[in-house]
């Protein structure tokens, strides 16, 4: 059993008019089914209102489904015993840095939420300690946030969550207002997460590069999961990509219009070592 | 007509003790009619700058020539530069107010002084410039999906005609086909009318492939100026500095380094698979 089981997930949003009758109904989320094992690095890839945000906030109870059901750890979200729970093994960090830091010194920011959820003083500031060494901004720990980088901030982000010893992250572009560098921070970070510590990932995002090292990737489209497969048997199909608004690595793309230009190169190149060794063998 | 940046400096917090040089000695010439990209991780100062340009943040030291003119002059009219050099900040749409898009558009023209027609007309020809559905003109800009916010709020800078628009991270959180779209819709404008763009881009692949000139900025001043291909001919000390050439960049190095003959400085998918068709072709 997968530590999250979405199983015919649907979620509709209600749209009412003044008197509270309903106007419109919108499904951002179609009977999508999804079975994630535990310490994997999911990726879910989709246009903006393709429903992967939607998503997102089902996997720890933000949203419940409208439809269908979604376990997370073997627990049912739309049982309200089971919420604390699930925001616990689930933790999600957001696309905006600014809006989910709230103390005015990092190691306090860290502490907040095993705070809110009664652990033990002595335990929190263990907690604080290991979360922050494990997204690598133990040495930023008496800074105040509004100084740190982007890249930074998100870390710190990330640490929060780490605080709450999570069996899976939920990370909803978490890089879309970074830099470069500061996207590769946060990236590098999720990843040792998942490799050291064996935390689930799932990453959401619009950034092609940021896929390739995932396990298996899921393409989002109008609600439903159109594509899923590794980075390799998703990104061979550059053309399906483009009809789901999205893009393909540069390297990739580059390797695709040389295949269709007549040269001999496999479908599926994700990195420019791969291309050179095709061009050069 | 030129906007001439002389020996101009930024300090933040002077006489606090936080003091930071956000700007330092930067002298530019951007001329008229150009499509500039501006790039530079947070906090090397590409913020900083073009926020001089239209005169939000006066210079600590050193001057701007607008046109010939010198913008910190007692008598210059600083509010008609605003209307002159047009400025799209990052996510455009939080600014959205009115309660139509139209009116939204409408709203920098009438304040500008312009009659209730004249401002009219001009938001009609900025939203059809930015190619925003007709039928939604009359839609809450709150009901809009992402992209067509983001037209939106750019129709309404637009409107005012400016001869320089700055654009600050005009694709930030959109899709890569929303991206696309509007990158797609600024190169249009400029090549039409002719209006002067200043990209501020962290994305080196979008900058790659829309700009006719690149300002990387570093520490408060350009580091390089120069066309694509020249700035990122100098991809080692991009990295150095935080920021990355186009991945096909790397490509053609590595293919020169191992000793085929392909021209490094390809920057976009399209001028790399020319090189390597050319020098791989009839294999």
């Amino acid at each position: 059993m997968g530590i999250i089981e979405a199983k015919d997930l649907v979620h509709e949003y209600y749209r009412r008019d003044e008197e509270g009758n309903v106007e419109s109904i919108e499904t951002a989320v179609d009977h999508v089914n999804l079975s994630v094992q535990p310490g994997q690095f999911i990726s879910i890839l989709g246009h903006n209102g393709s429903g992967k945000s939607t998503l997102a906030k089902h996997i720890n109870a933000l949203l419940l489904p409208t439809e269908g059901t979604l376990l997370v750890d073997g627990k049912d979200t739309s049982v309200e015993a089971n919420e604390l729970s699930i925001r616990k093994n689930a933790g999600m960090v957001f696309q905006n840095p600014d809006n989910q830091i709230i103390a005015s010194v990092v190691e306090e920011d860290v502490g907040f939420g095993p705070e809110n959820i009664g652990v033990p003083t002595e335990e929190i500031w263990t907690r604080v300690e290991k979360a922050l060494k494990s997204v690598g901004m133990w040495e930023y720990r008496t800074h105040s946030p509004n100084r740190l980088s982007g890249g930074q901030k998100q870390r710190v982000a990330i640490a929060g969550v780490m605080a709450m010893e999570p069996k899976c992250i939920i990370l909803d572009e978490p890089t879309a207002m970074l830099d470069p560098d500061g996207r590769k921070e946060v990236i590098k970070t999720a990843h040792e997460l998942n490799r050291t510590k064996g935390v689930t990932i799932i990453l959401i995002t619009h950034y092609m590069e940021e896929v390739v090292d995932s396990d298996y990737v899921y393409v989002m489209e109008k609600g439903s999961v159109v594509m899923k497969g590794t980075p390799r048997e998703i990104f061979s199909q550059v053309d399906a990509l483009k009809q789901y608004r999205l893009d393909v690595p540069q390297v990739t793309l580059l390797a695709d219009e040389l295949r269709k230009a007549g040269m001999d190169i496999p479908a599926g190149i994700l990195t420019r070592e791969e291309l050179l060794e095709a061009l050069c063998h | 007509m030129s906007l001439i940046l002389d020996h101009v400096s930024y300090t933040y917090s002077v006489g606090s003790g936080y003091e930071v040089k956000a700007l330092n000695d930067v002298n530019l010439k951007i001329e008229d009619g150009e499509f500039i990209g501006i790039i530079g991780h947070t906090g090397s100062g590409k913020s900083t700058l073009v926020q001089h340009l239209n005169g939000l943040i006066q210079a600590t030291s050193g001057t701007i020539y607008y046109n010939g003119a010198d913008i910190y002059d007692k008598d210059y009219d600083r509010k008609e530069l605003r209307t002159q050099v047009g400025m799209v900040f990052q996510y455009p749409e939080h600014q959205l107010f009115e309660t139509t898009v139209f009116e939204d558009v409408k709203y920098g023209p009438k304040n500008q002084g312009l009659d209730d027609k004249q401002a009219t007309l001009r938001a009609f020809e900025a939203l059809q410039k930015v190619k925003f559905p007709e039928e939604n003109y009359d839609a809450s800009p709150f009901e809009l999906s992402g992209g067509q916010k983001r037209r939106a709020a750019i129709a309404g800078v637009i409107a005012m005609k400016p001869a320089v628009l700055i654009l600050d991270e005009p694709t930030a959180g959109l899709d890569p086909k929303g991206r696309d779209e509007i990158l797609g819709l600024i190169r249009e404008m400029h090549d039409k009318s002719g209006i002067t763009i200043i990209l501020v881009s962290h994305s080196m692949e979008d900058v790659a492939n829309y700009v006719d000139r690149i300002i990387v900025m570093e520490k408060g001043a350009p580091l390089f100026d120069g066309a694509p291909r020249e700035v990122f001919a100098n991809y080692k000390k991009l990295e150095e500095i935080g920021l990355a050439a186009p991945q096909v960049t790397y490509l053609m190095h590595d293919l020169y380094d191992q000793g085929y003959p392909v021209d490094p400085q390809a920057t976009t998918v399209e001028e790399a698979k020319q090189e390597i068709l050319r020098v791989f072709g009839n294999r």
